[in-house]
C-alpha cells in the first residue's frame, strides 16, 4: 500500500493532535496525514507531490555539467533563533555548500527526526521557513523523510539535508589551488550567527539584538563566478568559523595566510558579546558568509563585485596567500605583534574573568 | 568600538614602546599578575614589541590553573551524585582531576551546567527545589562579590538546596611566597587590575615597600599593559618602589566599597592550597561560619577527600615566573589544550594554553609578514 493509498482511504482529521505523536513516524495513518496536512502545503511541487519512494529529476538544460552532492545534518538549539529557524538554516547550509563548489544548486531532501511532543505549530513554521528559503535560492524539495523518537531521545527536531547541484564543464574550484601572492576575500561582517545563537541561550541576555547572517549564498557566488572564472576556492566558513576554514585551505593548498586583523569586518555588536564572553571572533560560525581565495589582480575588481550583491555589501580583503609558514595562519594584530591562529581543540568556552 | 579601541591603538603602542626603550638601560624582569594579562601579552605580540632587555614572566593569576587538584576531585564527587545540579563557569569544566573533568562526567550522564553569572544557580536552584544545586566558586577578588552575592541571596531567599563549593584564592599572598622563594626573579609587578577594582590597592603599599619592588596596577588592554610596563620600568631605574595606579579609568586606592562589605560579611580568609605551588598560609577564602550552612563540602561530606599532585609537569615554576612553558619537555607534545597535563594547559588564561593557542609551539612562529 503506498501513502498516496493511504491518505485516500481514510483522512484522519489532523486538528486531533496539536502535537507530534510517536505515530507520525509510524508509516500508517498519521504519517499520511503529517505529509497531506503539512509537508505537502509547504513544499508542494510536481516532484515531490508524486509521492513516489524516490525523486526522478531531469538534469537536461545541464546535459554536460558535473553533478555537486553535499550533505548536512542541523541540530541548532534553540530551533527558531533572531534571523532564522532549524529549517532556513537547513537549506541555507546545503546550499551554500553547493555553492561554495560554483555549483548552482537544483535539488534538496530534507529528513526529519521528531522529537515526541514537538507542537505540530512548530513544525509548520520550520516547514514554510524551509521553503520560503528554497525559493529564494533557486532549489526544489523534492524528497523527504520523516522519523519520531521517544519524547526525551531527541531535541525537538533534527534536520539533514542533501543537495544536489551542477557545477558547469570547465570550473574547477578547489582547497588546494592557492597559491603565494593571491587575496582572501570574506564576503562580509563575521561570527554574526554564533552570536545570534549563543545571545538566545539560556542565562544570557544582551540589550542589543544579534541577528543570524544565515543566507543562500548561491547567487552571490554566480556574480562573483561570472565575474572572475579564475576563484582558486570559496569556503563558508560555518563551525570553526575563519579560522578553520582557512585552515584547510593553507593545508590543502600547502602555503601559508596573513590575515590582518584591522581589516576583518566585525560587528560592533558582536564583537562586544565576544568581548563580554571572552570569545574570538575568528572562531565563531557562520552561516551566510564566504571566504574566497582569488588572484591577486583580480581582488578589487571582485571587491566591487560583491560589494554591489546585497549579501555582500561589507566583503573586505582580510589577508592575503603567503610561502612562509605552510599551512600556518598569522595574525597581524591590531597593535603591530604577530601571533598564530591555530585550530581550536574543542568549543570555546566562556572564560571566568 | 569606545573604551576599547582607544586601548588598542596601534599608534598609542608605538608611542610607549619608543618611550620604553628610551627609559630602559639595562635588563628587568617584570611580572604581569594576571591569567588575562597573559593572555593580552601573547595575544598582541606585546613580548616581541619590547625591547630586548625587558623579560615579562607570567604569574599565578589563573583562577582555574590555581584550583587544587584535590578540590577537582572533590567536584567530581559533589556532581556525580544523582540529586544534584552542578554548576560552574565554562573554563573550569575542561580542567583535569585524577579521573578526569566534569565533561567527561556530563558526558556519563552527570547534570553538569555551564553559568555565566553565580546568580544564575541560585536562579535554577529556585526552580528545581527537588535537587541539590551546586555551584563551583572559583576565582581569585574579582569574582569573590557575585559568588558571596549568590550566597547572600540563597540565604535571604530561604534556599536550603543551594550550596557552594568555594575554592577562592587571594593575590597579594601569592605575590609575597613569590618574593620570598630562594629562586625569585621578579624584580617589578604588573598589579592585578580587576582584583585591584574591586579590593583596591592599599594591601600592596607594604609590599612594595618591605620588598622593595615596585608594583604598577595594570590593566588588561594592549596599551593599558605597555603603559604598565613603561611605568615600572621608570620605577626600576630611578631607584624606585612604589605603588602607582596605571589603571585609573577603573581602580581606586580603596577599591569598591560595597563589594569589600559583602565579600567580608560571607567569606573569610584561611589557608589555601595552590595547584603546583602548595599551600600558601592565609591565601584563600572560606565561609564564615553564619554561612556554613552554604558549604558543599560539608553539606556532601566530602573534605577528606584529598589528592596529591602528579610530579610530572612544571607549572609550579611557570605559575612563579621561575620557568616558561617552552622550558617544558611535554609543552606542545604530551601536554596540550587537547590532553592537559598540568593545569596552566587548560584555561585560556593559562600561560601554557595562551602559548599554544597562538602557535608559539610551532617552530619558526611567528613568522612576520607586511613589517
Amino acid at each position: 500500500m503506498t501513502v498516496a493509498d493511504l491518505i485516500g482511504a481514510c483522512p484522519l482529521p489532523f486538528t486531533q493532535h496539536d502535537r507530534v505523536l510517536l505515530g507520525h513516524g509510524s508509516g500508517g495513518r498519521l504519517s499520511a496525514d503529517l505529509i497531506q496536512r503539512l509537508f505537502l502545503p509547504a513544499f508542494g511541487n510536481a516532484i515531490l507531490s508524486r509521492l513516489e519512494d524516490q525523486a526522478t529529476c531531469s538534469l537536461q538544460p545541464h546535459a554536460d555539467a558535473t553533478l555537486a552532492f553535499t550533505t548536512d545534518s542541523f541540530v541548532v538549539q534553540p530551533i527558531f533563533f533572531p534571523g532564522g529557524d532549524i529549517g532556513s538554516l537547513a537549506v541555507h547550509g546545503t546550499v551554500n555548500d553547493l555553492a561554495m563548489g560554483g555549483a548552482t544548486p537544483l535539488f534538496l531532501s530534507a529528513a526529519f527526526i521528531l522529537e515526541e511532543g514537538l507542537p505540530l505549530e512548530d513544525l509548520r513554521r520550520i516547514a514554510m521557513s524551509m521553503r520560503t528559503a528554497c525559493d529564494a535560492a533557486g532549489v526544489t524539495l523534492v524528497t523527504g523523510d520523516t522519523k519520531v523518537v521517544d519524547r526525551g531521545k531527541g531535541d525537538q527536531v533534527f534536520i539533514t539535508t542533501s543537495g544536489i547541484g551542477v557545477v558547469p564543464r570547465g570550473r574547477a574550484l578547489s582547497a588546494a589551488s592557492c597559491q603565494p601572492g593571491d587575496r582572501i576575500l570574506v564576503s562580509g561582517t563575521i561570527g554574526d550567527h554564533g552570536m545570534a545563537i549563543m545571545s538566545v541561550r539560556e542565562g544570557l541576555e544582551f540589550e542589543t539584538s544579534l541577528v543570524s547572517d544565515s543566507a543562500p549564498l548561491a547567487d552571490l557566488t554566480r556574480v562573483m563566478l561570472e565575474a572572475c572564472p579564475e576563484i582558486r576556492c570559496m569556503r563558508d566558513p560555518t563551525r570553526g568559523g575563519v579560522t578553520s576554514a582557512l585552515h584547510e585551505i593553507a593545508a590543502a593548498s600547502g602555503v601559508g595566510m596573513a590575515l590582518l586583523e584591522t581589516a576583518i569586518p566585525v560587528r560592533p555588536d558582536v564583537r562586544g558579546a565576544c568581548e563580554i564572553l571572552g570569545l574570538d571572533p575568528l572562531y565563531v560560525a557562520n552561516e551566510g558568509k564566504l571566504i574566497a581565495v582569488v588572484p591577486r589582480h583580480r581582488a578589487d575588481l571582485l571587491l566591487e563585485v560583491m560589494r554591489a550583491h546585497p549579501l555582500g555589501a561589507n566583503a573586505a580583503l582580510v589577508g592575503e596567500v603567503v610561502d612562509e609558514h605552510p599551512g600556518m595562519v598569522v595574525l597581524r594584530s591590531r597593535i603591530g605583534g604577530e601571533r598564530v591562529v591555530t585550530m581550536l581543540a574543542g568549543e570555546q568556552l566562556p572564560r571566568i574573568c | 568600538m569606545r573604551f576599547l579601541d582607544e586601548y588598542r591603538d596601534e599608534a598609542a603602542a608605538r608611542k610607549l614602546v619608543r618611550a620604553i626603550e628610551d627609559a630602559t638601560t639595562r635588563p628587568w624582569t617584570l611580572m604581569e599578575v594576571c591569567g588575562g594579562q597573559t593572555h593580552t601579552i601573547v595575544r598582541y605580540g606585546i613580548d616581541e614589541l619590547l625591547p630586548k632587555e625587558i623579560e615579562l614572566v607570567h604569574g599565578p593569576g589563573c583562577p582555574v590553573c590555581v584550583t587544587a587538584l584535590e578540590t577537582i576531585d572533590r567536584a567530581h564527587a559533589i556532581a556525580a551524585r544523582p540529586d544534584v545540579i552542578f554548576c560552574s563557569f565554562g573554563d573550569m569544566l575542561r580542567v583535569p582531576g585524577s579521573h578526569g573533568d566534569l565533561l567527561q562526567l556530563k558526558s556519563h550522564g552527570s547534570d553538569v551546567r555551564i553559568v555565566y553569572s553565580p546568580l544564575d544557580a541560585v536562579t535554577i536552584a529556585a526552580a528545581h527545589p527537588h535537587k541539590q544545586v551546586v555551584f563551583f566558586a572559583v576565582g581569585f577578588e574579582t569574582t569573590a562579590p557575585p559568588n558571596a552575592m549568590a550566597v547572600w541571596m540563597a540565604a535571604h531567599r530561604g534556599l536550603t538546596n543551594f550550596s557552594v563549593l568555594v575554592s577562592h584564592v587571594l593575590v597579594p599572598p601569592a605575590m609575597t611566597a613569590i618574593l620570598e622563594a630562594p629562586d625569585n626573579r621578579v624584580q617589578a609587578f604588573l598589579g592585578p587590575g580587576h582584583v585591584c577594582t574591586v579590593v583596591g590597592y592599599e594591601e600592596y603599599e607594604p609590599l612594595a615597600a618591605r620588598y622593595r619592588v615596585p608594583i604598577v596596577i595594570t590593566g588588561f588592554e594592549p596599551v593599558d599593559m605597555l603603559e604598565g610596563v613603561l611605568l615600572a620600568v621608570q620605577q626600576l631605574e630611578s631607584g624606585r618602589a612604589e605603588v602607582e595606579n596605571a589603571y585609573g579609568r577603573a581602580v581606586q586606592r580603596e577599591g569598591n566599597q560595597a563589594s569589600r562589605a559583602l565579600i567580608g560579611e560571607i567569606f573569610e580568609v584561611c589557608d589555601r592550597k595552590w595547584r603546583g605551588v602548595g599551600m600558601v598560609p592565609g591565601s584563600g577564602l572560606r565561609l564564615t561560619p553564619a554561612y556554613h550552612a552554604f558549604d558543599a563540602e560539608r553539606r556532601f561530606a566530602v573534605d577528606w577527600i584529598e589528592t596529591q599532585e602528579p610530579a610530572v609537569c612544571i607549572s609550579g615554576e611557570i605559575l612563579r615566573g621561575v620557568r616558561k612553558p617552552h622550558d617544558c619537555p611535554a609543552f606542545g607534545t604530551a601536554c596540550t589544550p587537547d590532553t592537559p597535563i598540568g593545569a596552566t594547559m587548560v584555561s585560556a588564561e593559562g600561560a601554557c594554553a595562551a602559548y599554544h593557542a597562538y602557535g608559539r609551539h610551532l617552530h619558526g612562529a611567528p613568522l612576520l609578514v607586511n613589517r
